[in-house]
């Protein structure tokens, strides 16, 4: 029978199936942060219980740590504390850590696919909703609560309900100028923030094919925000490529039985999805967000909405409660506001390659003197390629401050916060009411947006810069 | 876990839709290591608002959330799920909730019970004009009433079945462990390990 690519995934680690029941699907990889994860452990020691599989847990620090003086103890104790539950858990529990300080640390979903963790048609799961960034690779990676990851931890298997599956078809080439971020956020607007409810979104077509893996990463780390459990991308050549070599990708035989096994993970032809929507990516320009969920989003050259515009009466009063939080008018150009900061990093776009287009931009130029300008590698292996490459005195050239891996400013967790009112250009994935600081104003952009807009301090594209 | 079969009590009407789990508890107060603890973090930005409705001395007793659609998007964290626990709230009424959010509800004992919007609304009129309204929610029957109002809602049938019968997740997949151990045994050398 012919089957869609998250079908062909979702069979291939079935352990148990029985009618009325959830399906029993084996994990492949488990990997797990400080911040949800020591009540799953503390669940563990209740019940007396090991971790199942050591060896396909990995942990990492964060969310909640510093990004500067990363040689010093963690200022904030009770951050600390969190982080050193995470270090006695893997010392107790016998698991594999890459602490702050490690080469390996970084962002849980920049280290797996960096180490070549993350391979096509596996299941990986992680008690962080962006774990759907996995799917760039052909896996079903989907985020979890705290009582799935003791779940998994315990068990390696998780009971889950079959998805079902949406094709986002997006045809042609973008233009200059136009990125991955812009074709999620264009297909984010376009559905919904609830619009991916049920789905597992599969993303095709000739733009998807043309994109890196970083690209294909960044757009499938949103499909969370369009209320997906996961996204998918079928494995290709430039997936090939781009695990060949590394750490952890199969050698030797392993590696021509696992491509020639990774070479059948595609939708079949004739296979049937539940839903389909299609972007056109010829005429995509930069996309930028205007309110408070990252639905509320229109090209930069457009302008803030009108709620009257709006037929449907929830998101009528949705977007006039945005447009009072942002502090915005209707009708103000996009590309007229102002802001006082950018953010570059994340898990989103906190990838060498985005490094490399928002550096390729500032070289040269000055972040405005009113606005501060952040860049927070995505893993402190990028950090090190970024040095490599002489990036990081590019962005301290402009004016922009450069510091070391995490999660920094996405979600204010560490001290890298936005003040109340302070307005922000962030390249991170939500722009919900406070999640960069209490009271802080998000635009999420992507890369080539913020670098312009931290050079001119309104939101802009790169051709406004010489 | 508790079984659930009924409750009732009175509600809190929510007049918001897409309410994210930032909004329901921030990062801020995720750097906990307990599992309760959370209820003075739940909306603490809106909190700050004397007129939020939370802040109502006559919603102060409420034991059901009544809110907009999307509810319970963004963010994993199951801190939403303990933080709406900790404070008293028993059940939650939408129109549609995101998957995460429900599926840490069902683990952790929240009931997530789907009525159509146009209930939604009828229970706020409710509730606004008498916040002493009683609303029975049933498990069982999958029932929820409000005064004269009556209306069946949706919820998985095996969480509901679980939360009836208060069972724990882990415990019913262990019955299923010699399957698990058969299925390691199955998988390719070439998938990779952490170590």
């Amino acid at each position: 029978m012919s089957q869609t690519l998250a079908e062909k995934v979702w069979d291939a680690h079935i352990v148990h199936q029985a009618s009325g029941e959830p399906d029993l699907l084996f994990i492949d990889l488990h990997l797990v942060h400080e911040v949800t994860s020591p009540q799953a452990f503390d669940g563990l020691r209740a019940a007396n219980r090991k971790v199942r599989r050591p060896e396909l847990t990995l942990l990492t620090e964060d969310h909640n740590v510093p990004t500067q003086d990363i040689d010093q103890p963690i200022a904030d104790l009770v951050s600390r504390a969190q982080v050193d539950a995470l270090r006695n858990n893997a010392k107790e529990f016998g698991l594999k850590i890459y602490s702050l300080g490690d080469i390996d640390q970084g962002i849980v979903h920049v280290v797996g696919p960096q180490l070549g963790l993350t391979q096509p048609g596996m299941t990986v799961v992680c008690g962080d909703s962006h774990t759907s960034t996995h799917g760039a690779f052909g896996a079903l990676a989907f985020g979890i609560g705290t009582s799935e990851v003791e779940h998994v931890l315990a068990t390696q298997t998780l009971p889950l309900k079959p998805f079902k599956t949406m094709a986002i078809t997006v045809n042609g080439k973008l233009p200059q100028g136009s990125t991955a971020k812009d074709i999620i956020l264009a297909v984010i607007a376009k559905i919904s923030t609830g619009g991916g409810q049920g789905y597992v979104l599969e993303y095709r077509g000739e733009a998807i094919r043309s994109l890196s893996m970083e690209g294909r990463m960044t757009i499938c780390n949103m499909s969370i925000e369009a209320g997906a459990r996961a996204g998918m991308i079928a494995p290709d050549e430039t997936t090939f490529e781009y695990l060949k070599g590394r750490n952890h990708a199969p050698k030797d035989k392993d590696w021509d039985d696992a491509v020639s096994y990774w070479k059948t993970l595609k939708t079949d032809d004739d296979a049937q999805f539940d839903a389909e929507v299609i972007i056109d990516a010829n005429s995509l320009t930069p996309f930028v967000t205007w309110g408070t969920n990252p639905g509320q989003g229109v090209s930069i050259d457009d302008v803030v909405p009108d709620p009257n515009s709006f037929t449907n009466p929830t998101e009528k009063t949705a977007a006039e409660r945005a447009l009072v939080y942002m502090d915005l008018k209707a009708g103000t150009k996009m590309r007229d506001i102002k802001v006082d900061t950018v953010f570059l990093g994340s898990c989103t776009n906190g990838r060498i390659e985005d490094l490399r287009a928002a550096a390729a931009i500032l070289k040269g130029n000055k972040v405005a003197s009113s606005v501060r300008m952040m860049v927070v590698p995505g893993s402190a292996k990028v950090a090190i390629q970024a040095e490599h490459e002489g990036l990081p005195a590019i962005f301290k050239a402009a004016g922009a401050d450069w510091r070391s891996a995490g999660c920094s400013m996405c979600l204010g967790m560490n001290p890298d916060k936005l003040k109340p009112g302070e307005r922000a250009a962030s390249t991170s994935n939500r722009n919900f009411e406070g999640r960069q600081g209490p009271g802080g104003r998000t635009h999420l952009v992507s890369p080539l947006v913020a670098a312009a807009t931290a050079i001119t301090g309104h939101l802009s594209t790169p051709d406004e810069i010489k | 876990m508790e079984k659930f079969l009924t409750h009732t009590g009175s509600a809190l009407p929510l007049r918001r839709s897409n309410v994210d789990t930032d909004q329901i508890i921030p990062a801020e107060y995720l750097k906990r290591i307990t599992r309760h603890g959370f209820e003075d973090a739940l909306f603490k930005a809106w909190r700050e608002d004397p007129s939020f409705v939370l802040n109502k001395p006559e919603y102060k007793d409420a034991t059901i959330l009544v809110a907009g659609p999307e509810f319970g998007t963004g963010s994993s964290r199951e801190h939403a799920v303990w933080a709406l626990m900790d404070y008293g709230f028993k059940v939650v009424l939408s129109s549609r909730y995101a998957d995460i959010f429900r599926g840490n509800s069902g683990k952790a004992g929240l009931v997530t019970a789907e009525v159509s919007q146009d209930v939604i609304e009828k229970i706020w009129v409710l509730v606004e004009k008498d916040s002493t309204t009683q609303i029975t929610v049933d498990l069982d029957k999958r029932q929820v009433t409000a005064g004269d109002l009556v209306a069946n809602f949706q919820i998985d049938d095996y969480v509901r079945w679980r939360l009836l019968e208060g069972l724990d997740d882990i415990g019913l997949t262990l019955r299923h462990e010699a399957k698990i151990t058969e299925f390691e045994k199955s998988r390719p050398a070439y998938k990779p390990v952490t170590v």
